[in-house]
């Protein structure tokens, strides 16, 4: 089920630049986020206003919400894949 | 509300835990070693870890409390799943890689790695044990709010069955087991979710939300030249006048039923509601008669349908999308809950509250923030705030971190988890909705709303949902149990007091463990019967986003972050957060005491807990840097 034998992880060239990514994409999505809630709070007739496919805004952030989490979460790992193959490879090199 | 027990549901349930326990036996055969039992030796796939992230978070709230409060709350419920779902993106972006980096065992080990400091153990211990029995209560009051209509057995005795099966689970097997039983839990939830969401999309909306649903009366009704109230629908016995309503009992066919008075002075009308009257002598009459007479209703309805314009009866199947829209074009009655005492005794009620589809469909029935007060904004800001925070602190969450061999894979996991989780809680939204219009709901319990939605679609999806919602509960209970496990064997008894345990002597340890924080468990489960799990779990997201991700984050960006201020935050954290929570207006409720006397205005205190243990690491490790060798300082 699964059960493989364990690696480790080794030195990660790549970790330095992945987190400054990480802490880039955590700031941007929490604006987002800021900005739903400020809605909220200021203008929370705006929630009510239909937007498109018969849906109001509060629908349609709350689910943009969600599925930008998974999208920013998809592009994340494809971008640390990309600086871990290079620079840890690179690394590797003779 | 009277449940009867199904011989279906039995069935699945019991073969649903009996297979649960053969999992456990089969992993305990291999589970020797401290790495084994609390981190299930590093070397869990990525992908089953991920679906075990989601089986480990998509708790009781998730199922239970947020579908219960969609169905009472409309948009405001939904809330929840949005800030739950957010919390993940710092996991992913900020914490996951850095956490396996640091970390072995516990969530502790992690903030120590840097340290070796006796107040990081202690503190960050105490706070895994808080965070999980704040998670722990919810977890336990959903178990026994599920027993009671799957197998027809009292509230406490759910909580001693989940509590005992989880205890053996974790006593046997520790991290390896609970792996599989999130794994397996968190499938079954997504895979019956979809199927549940299925079946409301094609029944669409209709006015009838099903056969056997009680049609509430409306009596039309005139003042006599006594200027007493009189209707043609029975003889009116009492009339409550109880600011700023007035309720009216009236006699039908030798049975009373308390209406409401409304339509104003000139054309009076009489709103049958629902009613619990607890008598002087302590006993407690279901719509004036004893709860055995089954006169106690499921409420819940469409009063008006537009589709495409038009006002329909029904609207038939729907997609995603008109689902929703069609819901805000029309009308739903929802029922409110209000008290008044009579003759001594308490009656508390529940009256029709016809609700446009607009106002469901965005922020406002609970969380009133139109004319709202700026206590109520900010409590809405500090609940946001703590669901987006409290996520990448949950030590039970974190720790399934270690159970990857690498940060790549704990990377990958938590991606995993992130679309599952994103998926499952869009769906929440419309089990939750499906509730609300199908009348279906117990107004006793919030969080029987999905299960009982389930049991209007036949009792065999109603039982395999309730054995995946109590799968659900298993699961969750099982992580944060390992997790409270690991901070006192690991954490207080080898670390902080440094019995320096041989392996076998911690794993034992580890199990005792279990066996107390479980026990511990089952009483406070049995004690807070009745509060709505989402609520309560949105505490723990706040005490966990308080004592926990200052550090967390100080530590991986801030390399002035000293031990001591490392400790101190966490402690203050600690101490403002539950302090906060125990002096808010809920509380009060619950206390019996008068909201407005409690003396922190707000029910969420993530807003002035968080920023003050961020303050706090941030001033106390300014303060002592000095005193440091470069051991203490984060670097």
């Amino acid at each position: 089920m699964f059960h493989g034998p364990a690696t480790g992880p080794g030195d990660d060239q790549a970790a330095d630049l992945k987190s400054r990514l990480g802490l880039k994409l955590f700031i941007i999505y929490a604006l987002i986020y800021a900005g739903f809630v400020a809605i909220g709070v200021v203008r929370p007739e705006w929630m009510g206003l239909r937007i498109v496919w018969g849906l109001n805004l509060a629908i349609i952030y709350g689910f943009g919400l969600i599925l930008l989490a998974i999208i920013m979460g998809f592009l994340y790992h494809l971008a640390c894949t990309r600086l871990e193959e290079r620079l840890n490879h690179k690394e590797d090199q003779p | 509300m009277i449940y009867e027990a199904s011989t279906l549901a039995i069935v699945i349930f019991t073969i649903f835990v009996a297979a649960v326990l053969v999992l456990s036996f089969y992993f305990a055969r291999k589970t020797h070693s401290a790495s084994g039992y609390f981190a299930a030796g590093g070397t869990i796939h990525w992908g089953v870890n991920g679906i075990a992230f989601a089986g480990d978070y998509l708790s009781a709230a998730s199922f239970l409390g947020i579908c219960g409060m969609i169905a009472f709350s409309g948009y405001d419920g939904f809330l929840y799943s949005i800030g739950f779902l957010a919390g993940w993106v710092v996991a992913l972006f900020v914490v996951a890689e850095p956490l396996k980096r640091m970390g072995k065992f516990t969530f502790t080990d992690a903030l120590d790695y840097k340290f070796n400091s006796r107040g990081i153990k202690l503190t960050a211990a105490l706070s895994t044990l808080v965070v999980s029995i704040f998670y722990l209560i919810p977890q336990m009051v959903g178990a026994g709010d599920l027993v009671v209509p799957l197998l027809g057995l009292p509230h406490w005795v759910g909580v001693v069955i989940v509590g005992s099966v989880v205890i053996f689970i974790v006593a046997t097997a520790g991290m390896t087991s609970t792996t599989y039983v999130q794994f397996l839990k968190g499938a079954l939830l997504i895979v019956f979710s979809i199927t549940l969401t299925a079946y409301i999309l094609n029944k669409g909306l209709q006015r009838e939300p099903h056969p056997d649903y009680h049609h509430y009366q409306s009596l039309q009704a005139s003042w006599d030249e006594d200027g007493g109230l009189v209707t043609a629908g029975g003889e009116v016995m009492q009339v409550v006048a109880w600011e700023p309503d007035t309720f009216v009992l009236v006699q039908q066919d030798g049975q009373g039923t308390w209406y409401r008075l409304a339509g104003g002075e000139d054309a009076p009308v009489l709103e049958e509601m629902l009613t619990i009257t607890t008598t002087p002598d302590g006993q407690r009459l279901y719509n004036e008669a004893p709860q055995a007479e089954g006169r106690f209703y499921q409420v819940g309805h469409l009063s008006r349908i537009v589709s495409d314009g038009q006002e329909v009866e029904r609207s038939g199947p729907t997609n995603p999308f008109t689902f929703l829209s069609k819901i805000e074009d029309s009308e739903v009655v929802r029922y409110t809950r209000t008290s008044f005492s009579w003759e001594g005794g308490m009656v508390t009620a529940w009256y029709p509250d016809p609700t446009p589809g607009r106002d469901i469909m965005r922020p406002g029935l609970f969380y009133k923030l139109e004319q709202a007060s700026v206590w109520e904004k900010l409590n809405f800001i500090s609940l946001m705030l703590a669901l987006f925070l409290g996520t990448s602190a949950l030590p039970h969450i974190l720790i399934r971190y270690y159970t990857v061999p690498s940060p790549r894979d704990a990377r990958k996991s938590t991606i995993v988890a992130i679309a599952a989780i994103g998926f499952f809680y869009i769906l929440t939204l419309y089990m939750g909705l499906g509730a609300m219009i199908n009348g279906i709901i117990d107004v006793e319990s919030s969080n029987m709303a999905g299960p009982l939605l389930a049991r209007s679609f036949g009792i065999g999806l109603f039982s395999v949902i309730s054995a995946v919602a109590f799968a659900t509960i298993l699961g969750t209970v099982s992580g944060l149990i390992v997790a409270s496990s690991g901070a006192i064997a690991h954490d207080l008894l080898d670390k902080f007091l440094g019995l320096n345990m041989q392996d076998h002597v911690k794993v034992r340890a580890g199990k005792i463990a279990a066996f107390g924080v479980g026990v511990f468990a089952i009483l406070l489960g049995i004690l807070l019967k009745g509060l709505n799990v989402s609520f309560l779990v949105g505490l723990a997201f706040a005490v966990a986003a308080s004592s926990n991700l200052p550090a967390i984050l100080m530590i991986l960006f801030w390399d002035k972050t000293t031990s001591r201020g490392v400790a101190a935050s966490i402690l203050v954290g600690i101490v403002t957060s539950v302090g906060l929570i125990l002096l808010s207006p809920t509380m009060y409720n619950h206390y019996g005491l008068p909201p407005s006397s409690a003396p922190f205005p707000l029910d969420n205190p993530g807003i002035v807990s968080i920023p003050l243990s961020f303050i706090t690491i941030v001033g106390v490790s300014l303060l002592t840097r000095r005193n440091h060798g470069r051991n203490g300082v984060a670097h």
